[in-house]
């Protein structure tokens, strides 16, 4: 079956985040195919590689980034929500004059549309949030 | 054509709980999540809504958020049945869609 999962939350508000990996985990591990993962919202900031947490706290980024790396997810961040966040890859970063970009492996930023997309594609979609 | 509902706050954190169950239709299922598992907890004034539903809806908690706040399957409403993320999966497939009440 075909999962859409869409995470609104970052890791430091509440458990948001740290539900869709497991889910989206257990997903992958019984053989459904995840067909997008949109962060939205607070849910950009789990897509920034400059977080430096404590090493024996979980790192969701590194988790994502290397879920993601392993199972060809697509991993996208929302445009808007991210400019706002000051989450940016090189492209970004080029055309609003930054002096840096910050965007974590296997994390993509596009469009609003991607979330239609997915809700079109997925058999199922599932939000997490707050 | 059912439905998954999802419950992810305490019911003394808002009034999500009350709406998915009040909304639930039978058939329907829902699962409470993070600090949602706190509805279930016997004896609460969430635990007779629960009781309530569990005639015409089943009722589901995630399991290791269960374990994360020191509650244990005995003190939860009687019927509430548990699951591991992989249930929490297969309770998603099996129904036609999922309502996150956030």
């Amino acid at each position: 079956m075909k999962f859409g999962i869409v995470v609104n939350e970052g890791p430091y508000t509440h458990q948001a985040s740290d539900t869709a990996y497991n889910f989206t985990k257990a997903a992958l591990e019984k053989g459904h195919e995840i067909i997008r993962v949109f962060f939205y919202h607070d849910g950009v900031n789990n897509a920034t590689r400059l977080t430096v947490p404590p090493q024996d706290d979980r790192n969701l980024q590194k988790l994502w980034s290397e879920l993601a790396e392993a199972h060809k997810l697509d991993m996208v961040v929302c445009i808007a929500a991210a400019q706002r966040r000051g989450i940016l890859d090189e492209n970004e970063a080029k055309r609003q004059g930054k002096d840096a970009d910050n965007i974590a492996p296997a994390f993509r930023i596009s469009g609003l549309g991607q979330l239609i997309d997915a809700g079109i594609k997925a058999d199922r979609l599932v939000t997490f949030g707050d | 054509m059912s439905t998954l509902h999802t419950v992810n706050k305490s019911p003394f954190d808002g009034t999500s709980l009350s709406s998915a169950l009040g909304l639930a239709l039978p058939g329907d299922a829902v699962l409470l999540i993070e600090d949602g598992v706190v509805g279930a907890r016997k004896g609460s004034s969430a635990a007779k809504a629960i009781e309530a539903s569990l005639a015409s809806c089943k009722v589901y908690v995630l399991g290791p958020d269960v374990a994360a706040r020191g509650m244990k399957a005995e003190d939860l409403v009687s019927g509430v049945e548990s699951v591991d993320y992989a249930g929490f999966v297969d309770l998603a497939a099996n129904h036609a869609r999922t309502q996150s009440w956030l």
